[in-house]
This record gives C-alpha cells, sequence and structure tokens, in this order.
C-alpha cells in the first residue's frame, strides 16, 4: 500500500521542490522572497530548499520580467527552472517573457529552443485581496499556443502535477488557487508525477457532467450531497490540466449523462468554458438533453468588501441549483 | 569618451578578421536590400548598414560557446557571429532549410550552434534572457560570456532596469551592448532619453559604463576585449554604448522624414568601412589585392546563399503543428 501523509497544498508543493531538486541537479527554484533568509517565500512553500541546495536557490528583486527572463536563459542553457510569480496578476508585467518568449521560442525556432520552464502562481477570491491579487487568469495563458495551464484542486494532485511540470519539456504555469490550499489531503511520500493533459472522474454520475477545475472543484464536491438527496447523480470531472485539455475524457462524460455545467473561478465572460461548452455543443450536438451552462465569476474586478467578494465567488448553492434546472427537478 | 583601457591593440590578423566580418555583414546586407526591392524576398528589413563595427569588433573576441540574444535589427549581429549564410537566406526567403524552418523568419533568426540563442522583435527584450543565459554560465562554473544587443530605444523599457539590476547584483557574465544609432524607431534620441550619454545609467547599477565609437574598430575591440575579459573572470557586467549611424532608416522603405538629408549625408560620409579598408592598408595589415579578394569571395558566398535559399522548397503545412509543443498537435 502507498505510504501517504496528511498535508495541505503548500506542504505538498514543497515537498515536490525538494524531491526534484534531489532527483534533477538542473532544477532551479527562484522568485521573490524565496530563499530562508526571506522565510522561503511569502506563504513558505520554498521553506529550507536554499538551505539544502545552496545557489541552485535564489531570492530575485522584485523584478517579474527578469525573473522569467533569467528562468527562459537558463533553460535555454539546459537547466530546469521553477520560478514563481508570486502572484497571478503580476503577470501582467512579465506577460512578454511569457507570452512573446517562453511560448513561441520552440516554434519560431523551429524546434531548436526548448524553454522547459514551471511559472508557480498564486491567486484566487477569499482573502479579500480585492482586484489586483485575486484573479483567475488561465484563459489568457490558454488562449497562447506554446504553455501548458494546470489547476490543481487537491494536496495530492498539486504534488504529483507539479513534479510533472517541472519535468515537461515545454512551459508550464501552474496556478495554487486561494480555495483549494488550506484541505488538507493524502499525499503519496512517494509521489508519482500525474501525467498533465489528462483529467480524473472524481465522481461518477449518470445525470449530469460537472467540468470543473482548481477552487470550483472543491465547491462542486460540496455540491454533490445535496444533488444526490434531490436525486440527481452528478458526475465530476476535475480538468487539473485547463490547456491542453482532455476533451476525450469530457466528451466520453458527457456523451453519458447527456448534460454539461461548466464551473470556473474565472470571469465567466469569454472565460475558458466558453471553449469546452462550445466543442461539447459541437461534438454531441444531437445527443444532449439540455444546453451546455457555464457558471463563472460575473463580469466585474474581483472586489474588497467582503459581502461583495463571498457573492463573486460561485456558491455551492448556486451549482446546486443550477444542476437542479437543467436536470428538471 | 571611453578612458579604458589597458587592452592590447588588436593584432593585425584579428583587425583582417574584424573587417572579415564587416563586409560579411555588409555585401549580405546589399545582397538582401537588392532582392527585397526586386521582390524576390518579401519581409519587414531592418537594415544595420552602417553599424557593421559593433558586432563584428565584439565576435572577434567570442567563441560558439559564447552566446548572443538580438533583436529584430540584428542579422549584422548574427553574421558577425558566424550564423552561415545559406540556412540564414532560407529563414528570411521563409523556406524548410531555414535555420527555423521558416517558422522565425528575419526577425527570430536562431542558430544554437553558433551561440546564436535568441532573436527577439519586442524591443529591449534580448536583456532579460541575454540575462538567464549568463546566470546559467555561472552556475555551470564555466567562462562563457553572454551578449545581449539592442537599441537605444530599448534603454528606456524596464526590461533594461530590471536587467541590468539583477546583473549587477549576482555579479553575472553579461555584456550589454547598446549600439546607440542616434534614433529609436523614428525618434530621435534627445526626444525620448534623459540623459546625454546612456553609458551614464551603469553607474545607477553599481556597474562599468562607457560610451564608445563604435564606427571605430581599435576603440570598439579595446572596450569588448575589458568588458568580456571582466565577464570571464567573475566580475560581473559591463554596459557598453556603442555610438553608431544607420543608413537605411528604421525600416528598409522608410523615408527619413525625422532627420535633414544633410545630417544623414553627413553621417554616411563617415561610413566606417572605406575608412577601416584604407586604414588597414596605408598600415601594412593587409593589401589592396587582398582586401579585393576577400570581399569577392564573400560576394559570392553570399550569392550562393541567396541562391539555396530562394531554391528551398517552402515548409509543409502541418509543420503549423509541429514545434507548438515538443510533442506534435493532434491534426
Amino acid at each position: 500500500m502507498t505510504e501517504t501523509v496528511k498535508q495541505h497544498a503548500f506542504q505538498a508543493i514543497n515537498a515536490a521542490l525538494h524531491q526534484a531538486m534531489e532527483e534533477d541537479p538542473k532544477v532551479l527554484v527562484f522568485g521573490e522572497d524565496i530563499g530562508d533568509r526571506e522565510g522561503g517565500g511569502v506563504t513558505g512553500v520554498a521553506v529550507g530548499l536554499s538551505t539544502k541546495f545552496g545557489n541552485r536557490v535564489r531570492s530575485t528583486p522584485i523584478s517579474e520580467q527578469v525573473i522569467i527572463g533569467a528562468a527562459i536563459g537558463a533553460a535555454l542553457a539546459g537547466y530546469k527552472p521553477v520560478a514563481e510569480i508570486m502572484m497571478m496578476n503580476f503577470t501582467a508585467v512579465c506577460m512578454d517573457m511569457i507570452v512573446n518568449h517562453a511560448a513561441k521560442l520552440r516554434f519560431m525556432s523551429g524546434g531548436q529552443s526548448t524553454v522547459p520552464i514551471t511559472i508557480r502562481t498564486l491567486t484566487g477570491a477569499g482573502w479579500q485581496t480585492a482586484g489586483q491579487h485575486a484573479d483567475h487568469l488561465e484563459g489568457w495563458f490558454a488562449h497562447t499556443a506554446g504553455i501548458k495551464v494546470v489547476a490543481p484542486s487537491n494536496p495530492a494532485d498539486y504534488k504529483g502535477l507539479l513534479l510533472s511540470c517541472i519535468q515537461d519539456p515545454d512551459p508550464c504555469i501552474i496556478i495554487e488557487s486561494a480555495g483549494t490550499l488550506f484541505i488538507p489531503g493524502d499525499v503519496p511520500v512517494n509521489q508519482e508525477p500525474i501525467p498533465l493533459g489528462l483529467a480524473k472522474v472524481v465522481a461518477e454520475g449518470t445525470d449530469l457532467t460537472i467540468v470543473s477545475w482548481s477552487s470550483m472543484v472543491v465547491r462542486s464536491l460540496q455540491a454533490l450531497a445535496p444533488l444526490a438527496e434531490a436525486g440527481i447523480s452528478v458526475e465530476l470531472v476535475d480538468l487539473r490540466t485547463v490547456s491542453p485539455w482532455d476533451r476525450e475524457t469530457v466528451l466520453k462524460s458527457v456523451a453519458k449523462t447527456g448534460r454539461c455545467l461548466v464551473v470556473h473561478e474565472a470571469v465567466r465572460n469569454f472565460g475558458p468554458g466558453a471553449e469546452i461548452a462550445a466543442t461539447v455543443g459541437e461534438e454531441l450536438f444531437g445527443k444532449l438533453k439540455a444546453p451546455v451552462r457555464r457558471l463563472g465569476g460575473p463580469y466585474s474586478p474581483v472586489p474588497f468588501s467582503k459581502p461583495l467578494e463571498d457573492a463573486y465567488l460561485v456558491s455551492v448553492d448556486t451549482i446546486v441549483a443550477t444542476v437542479k434546472e437543467m436536470v428538471g427537478k | 569618451m571611453a578612458e579604458q583601457s589597458n587592452s592590447p591593440a588588436p593584432s593585425t590578423e584579428t583587425l583582417v578578421d574584424i573587417y572579415r566580418r564587416m563586409i560579411r555583414i555588409e555585401r549580405n546586407d546589399d545582397t538582401i536590400r537588392k532582392a527585397v526591392r526586386l521582390g524576390k524576398l518579401v519581409m519587414p528589413y531592418y537594415s544595420a548598414r552602417g553599424q557593421e563595427v559593433i558586432p563584428s569588433a565584439i565576435s572577434t573576441l567570442l567563441t560558439n560557446e559564447d552566446t548572443i540574444c538580438t533583436i529584430y535589427r540584428g542579422i549584422h549581429d548574427m553574421v558577425a557571429k558566424g550564423m552561415p549564410l545559406r540556412p540564414l537566406w532560407a529563414e528570411i526567403a521563409g523556406r524548410v532549410d531555414g535555420t527555423c524552418k521558416g517558422k522565425g523568419g528575419p526577425m527570430h533568426l536562431t542558430h544554437p550552434e553558433t551561440g546564436v540563442m535568441v532573436t527577439t522583435g519586442i524591443v529591449g527584450s534580448s536583456m532579460p534572457i541575454a540575462t538567464g543565459l549568463g546566470w546559467a554560465a555561472q552556475l555551470d562554473g564555466s567562462k562563457r560570456v553572454s551578449i545581449a544587443y539592442f537599441g537605444d530605444g530599448a534603454s528606456n523599457i524596464g526590461a533594461f532596469h530590471e536587467s541590468l539590476n539583477l546583473a549587477s547584483l549576482w555579479k553575472l557574465p553579461v555584456i550589454f551592448v547598446c549600439q546607440n544609432n542616434g534614433f529609436a524607431e523614428h525618434t530621435r534620441y534627445e526626444h525620448g532619453t534623459s540623459v546625454d550619454f546612456i553609458s551614464k545609467r551603469a553607474i545607477g547599477y553599481g556597474m562599468p559604463g562607457y560610451t564608445v565609437d563604435g564606427n571605430d574598430p581599435w576603440a570598439m575591440y579595446a572596450a569588448a576585449h575589458e568588458a568580456i575579459n571582466r565577464a570571464r573572470d567573475g566580475e560581473g557586467p559591463t554596459l557598453l554604448e556603442c555610438k553608431t549611424f544607420r543608413f537605411h532608416g528604421h525600416v528598409l522603405g522608410d523615408d527619413d522624414k525625422y532627420m535633414t538629408k544633410e545630417e544623414k549625408a553627413e553621417a554616411i560620409a563617415k561610413d566606417p568601412l572605406p575608412a577601416f579598408r584604407a586604414r588597414l592598408i596605408a598600415e601594412g595589415h593587409a593589401t589592396e589585392d587582398q582586401l579585393t579578394k576577400l570581399q569577392a569571395d564573400i560576394q559570392a558566398e553570399v550569392d550562393d546563399a541567396m541562391e539555396f535559399g530562394l531554391a528551398s522548397a517552402f515548409p509543409a503545412l502541418d509543420e503549423l503543428r509541429r514545434d507548438v509543443f515538443a510533442t506534435e498537435i493532434p491534426a
């Protein structure tokens, strides 16, 4: 039997970073406040790394462009850099490095350049951090060819998916979302990397498929019991990798249930749910028992005030009510 | 303004090598411009005619292990570094035998074998990546150096600040080479830059900065020698501001409305190529015949490269699915 420990996400990420650095001397970890002198990251996610791995772990100035630039340059010279952009909104200050360079150098060089960088970044509403520290921006990156977008929902997945990101030959951005971070889970001590691009059917069901990732998997899970009480059997697919996404698993599930609801924290308008909903519509039009629906954040910046912030996030009640409407119960 | 240096004077061999690289750049540029005007090549072309000395002098001090990151006006930097001309021409023609299989084009030429790691179309973006290549050289414990080429306009973008600060803080083996041709696209230097010399900005990062006559091979060689040695010895980065002039405006076809005809004529009269050639002969470093033959040989190499490039096939359409990721995108 696999030996596991109870950990929350940051502990699992810390364990993954230790494991990756031990296994491969080319792995580098850096970003603002990452060194032990600075506390091992603002969330403590890198605690112990600089003490153990010396100059392979470095705190950087608050310089997002050169953090990603340094990652790209080191990657071109054979390293596997894990760069932290402290908050996902701060990717806005280094989008040129991520989008124009990291994501495109392989293609633009005809395959000569390889940029195996991993960008770890924190976000999510719920901490009253307001409009510049909480956006779920996976859609920006999913819309850019050449970068993989990973959004785990639980500690074991954080560990397994981060290990895969680090070893992946292409750039990856992995989102650490507030709503997922403090729910402990069983994490294998010797976690195997979890393949990117592979969704997981978290709960099997027959009436409707919920496709979700990151924080909204947590809320969707909480919706399952009240829905079961109402006699509705839901299949929950945790996408885990937003791009490239696991069409096969999603389409197979919706072909079975005939109904699809996409739930994500990102703003609904032009959000990644639209891509999934459109694909399901294109592929399964004649087999659907109800229109595909989407739940996501309102077309608004993330607000500060607590009642507004609570209303910003898709609630368990909204998920339950929407599923009931779609099933007609 | 450059007060250095203790660098040795370049040998005859080195001087002729600098000249050879310059002629290779100039003949290549001239042939590209003709091909564009004749419609044989369809591409945006940012000629660096007039700026030949800078990368030529620097490249005599580099090996294939040393890396450069350059910009859209950077074909002279690559040619100086030793990029072979056949795949260069195939690339700018968008053909499958190009360095990048025709998928990058003139603004993204890449050739890691000769250390041409990144060519960017984004002003300033050579610097953060060159900083990372310098970090890798340091981590490897190697003597490699990383060159970041950029223009005067790029010294006003945030990436310049972040890169110079980090490179100095970590003592990285990076040489920041600003090719100051007096214009940021169409904007005159003094209308976009707050100081009279970009080299003055180095002091704010705790690194040496020099302004060099970028059209003077001796001065360029001396400055590059000092900066590269400093980087190889683990003493950190240097900012070199190399003053020069671009003969053909921002992009080919530019009518240079933002400068006077007299000003342009005066700058072109200072063409470094004939001046250098005359001095090489006058000082006995080379003979007229030798340099004439050198030029003819290089023109033959360029003509062969053009023929090769234009005869190469266009890439297959499934190249759209390759190199997006390491694994091909399913059809």
